[in-house]
């Protein structure tokens, strides 16, 4: 990463509520963080942190209740024009997890990776179409004569590798991954992370890597914010929380990560999280920069003890 | 190891299936020795043939599988021997039990938890309903639910996916079984109660003094809980031995590969190692070494002939010609040459880790 960081999406106090009335439900909660230009953002957190939410919150899918999300200085949340909207999808593209589930079924290889040029003419004449999907589906590693097929004619790993290929022919400056690799097997999990390193070193291509694993989410990102019930915890650089983490739920959730040793994982030790250990009734908490690049959920006392045992 | 008890013996197990016309061959003889409590790993990628291997403990074959040849001896009886259900009463369910994948489906939606443990307890133990209620209720504290009585007439959408796996595990020890099986048992759920889960399945061994075989495709998993770790690779086991032999000294390239395409070893910056390529199709009679079109170590006898297991060590044992004393020597790849070492300063750097 160059010294000159540029922001290329910026999320501020966001918060997102499903339902209304008693029912509201607030998966997300004083979210705040950037994201610089040509890195790799990762949200970690568990089933139902809300980090998906946050994902989609910036995808436009799930609207944002509260606070801002602003995309190379843009403000792309709440009503915007239509030509903004056009825009931010043109430029922010999304991987699902399920490769199944994400493609439609009854279009073939050619029809799914070409849709999004076609509803945003994004070719000059179907000769150049042409050119750009074959481009698009070799980069992925897949061949010309896969365009004719259909998705299940494809095993997991060409499938997550079909729906790269729907993304990337958009030319997306960012990119939003959604488990991208948790459904599939361990020996094909590599190759995708591999093309996703792939891109990103080409094209200069921002990610944001939603995930669950902390071990896939160490080897991929600069930067990782780990999510707890809606609420951003602990963000650092990735070395930095490895070594340095502070938030109790970081820990446990760093204890908890298998390692492929014997030695190692039969003498670990588990770290419980207990949220009822946090005394918030008067001191209040909230999210604090502890050392550069480094911050935390926390109190003004929690401060004080944190501060004490960085290193 | 010293010499133990075998509680099951598997040889030369094949299993096919018949799939529209044409004859898959899933299993293309394993030999296994099971011993007497002790935690044994068996290792692959979907497909592998793990899960249909160990359901011919429990003669739970889909109906177009059969078990072509072979014998799984368990308790002096053949169990490929056994057609009807009702051969398989207190064997199935009883002596040998499984814990599956996913708690949502192999729980029943419309009864409450504490129905589908005493219904177990009243099939197999012979129990009337106000003790097999007891025993349920015994069993649910036991795998760490709280306030169980209370929860007993709840149903299971009431529970979390952890929780419903916890039953899941007391409605499988119900009938103390001499071995579980557990079928990626914690694929479904999230990293901190997957380590949960794997140390009740621990603890109770303990208690109740079962074999536990996993399956499961999650390397880090293996090293928490196995004793002995079985590599298969394409419906044969590659590589077998300690968990400590399988980690540290590999020996078959398949394993090698395993190891170092885990994002765990991997070296910022560089691209993880990749296995090309796919495993062949059962459909057709493999020839040689299954992993050789993936295997960058292959050699020309590969592709030729089929390799014998070669023994490693008395407990270490591995199917690939390269152990073959006519074999060039190959050197593992780099990423797992240190394994323990490079794992080791990783965790040592967060103090925390190691206990």
């Amino acid at each position: 990463m160059a010294n000159e960081k540029e922001v290329i999406l910026s999320v501020k106090d966001l918060e997102v509520t499903f339902g209304s009335g008693k029912k509201t439900f607030t998966a997300v909660q004083d979210v705040n963080f950037d994201v610089y230009k040509g890195e790799t953002f990762s949200l970690v957190g568990e089933s139902g942190s809300g980090k998906t939410t946050i994902g989609r919150a910036i995808m436009r899918i799930n609207p944002a209740t509260k606070g801002e999300i602003y995309f190379k200085n843009k403000k792309i949340s709440g009503k915007i024009s239509k030509d903004l909207d056009k825009w931010v999808v043109r430029n922010i593209q999304m991987v699902f997890q399920d490769p199944a589930a994400s493609l439609n079924e009854r279009a073939t290889v050619d029809y799914i990776v070409s849709e999004g040029i076609y509803n945003f003419h994004l070719y000059e004449n179907e000769e150049d179409r042409q050119r750009k999907v074959v481009k698009a589906i070799t980069e992925v590693g897949l061949l010309e004569e896969h365009l004719t097929r259909y998705p299940h004619e494809f095993s997991g790993g060409q499938r997550q590798r079909i729906g790269i290929a729907r993304a990337m022919i958009m030319d997306p400056t960012l990119l939003i991954a959604d488990e991208p690799i948790s459904a599939l097997d361990v020996s094909i999990r590599a190759q995708v992370l591999n093309l996703l390193k792939k891109f990103q070193k080409e094209k200069d291509l921002t990610i944001v890597f939603i995930a669950h694993d902390l071990s896939v989410v160490r080897f991929i990102s600069d930067r990782i914010a780990v999510i707890h019930k809606g609420r951003i915890v602990e963000l650092a650089e990735t070395e930095e929380l490895f070594k340095n983490s502070l938030h109790p739920y970081t820990k446990s959730l760093l204890s908890a990560v298998p390692m492929p040793d014997p030695q190692i994982e039969k003498n670990k030790q588990l770290i419980v999280y207990d949220p009822s250990q946090h005394d918030y009734s008067v001191d209040k908490p909230s999210f604090q920069e502890i050392k550069p690049g480094h911050f935390i959920w926390a109190n003004e006392k929690e401060m004080e003890e944190y501060r004490k045992k960085i290193r | 190891m010293s010499e133990r008890d075998v509680i099951l013996s598997a040889k030369d197990v094949e299993v096919q299936f018949q799939v529209r016309g044409r004859i898959l061959t899933a299993i293309r003889g394993i030999s296994l020795d099971i011993y007497e409590g002790e935690t044994i790993a068996i290792v692959g990628e979907s497909g592998s043939g793990k899960s249909v291997f160990t359901k011919t403990f429990t003669g739970m074959l889909e109906t177009n599988g059969q078990i072509s040849n072979g014998s799984v001896i368990f308790e002096g009886k053949d169990l490929t021997k056994l057609k009807k259900d009702q051969d398989w009463e207190g064997i199935r369910g009883a002596k040998i039990s499984t814990v599956f994948q996913d708690p949502m489906t192999s729980l029943n939606p419309v009864r409450t938890i504490g129905y589908q443990i005493a219904e177990v307890i009243i099939k197999h133990q012979k129990k009337s309903k106000d003790e097999a209620k007891k025993l349920a209720i015994k069993l649910m504290e036991e795998v760490g639910i709280s306030d169980a009585a209370n929860r007993y007439d709840e149903y299971p959408f009431q529970y979390s996916g952890g929780m419903r796996q916890r039953i899941v595990i007391a409605i499988a020890l119900a009938c103390h079984p001499k071995i579980l099986i557990c079928d990626e048992p914690t694929t479904a759920l999230d990293v901190t109660i997957q380590a949960q889960i794997l140390k009740l399945i621990k603890d109770l061994q303990k208690e109740y003094g079962y074999t536990t075989v996993y399956i499961t495709h999650d390397l880090g998993v293996v090293a928490n809980v196995a004793d002995r770790v079985a590599v298969m690779y394409a419906g044969q086991i590659v590589e077998i031995g300690k968990a400590e032999e399988v980690f540290y000294t590999p020996k078959h390239p398949y394993t090698w590969a395993l190891l170092s395409s885990l994002p765990q070893l991997g070296i910022k910056g560089e691209d993880l190692y990749a296995i090309t390529g796919t495993p062949p199709s059962l459909y057709d009679k493999v020839v040689g070494d299954a992993f050789a079109p993936r295997n960058p170590y292959a050699m020309q006898i590969d592709f030729e002939e089929e390799p014998p297991m070669f023994k490693v060590s008395d407990t270490h044992y591995a199917k690939t010609w390269l152990l073959d004393p006519r074999a060039p020597k190959a050197e593992p790849p780099k990423a797992i040459q240190n394994l323990h070492k490079r794992l080791l300063s990783i965790t040592d750097e967060r103090g925390d880790y190691r206990g």
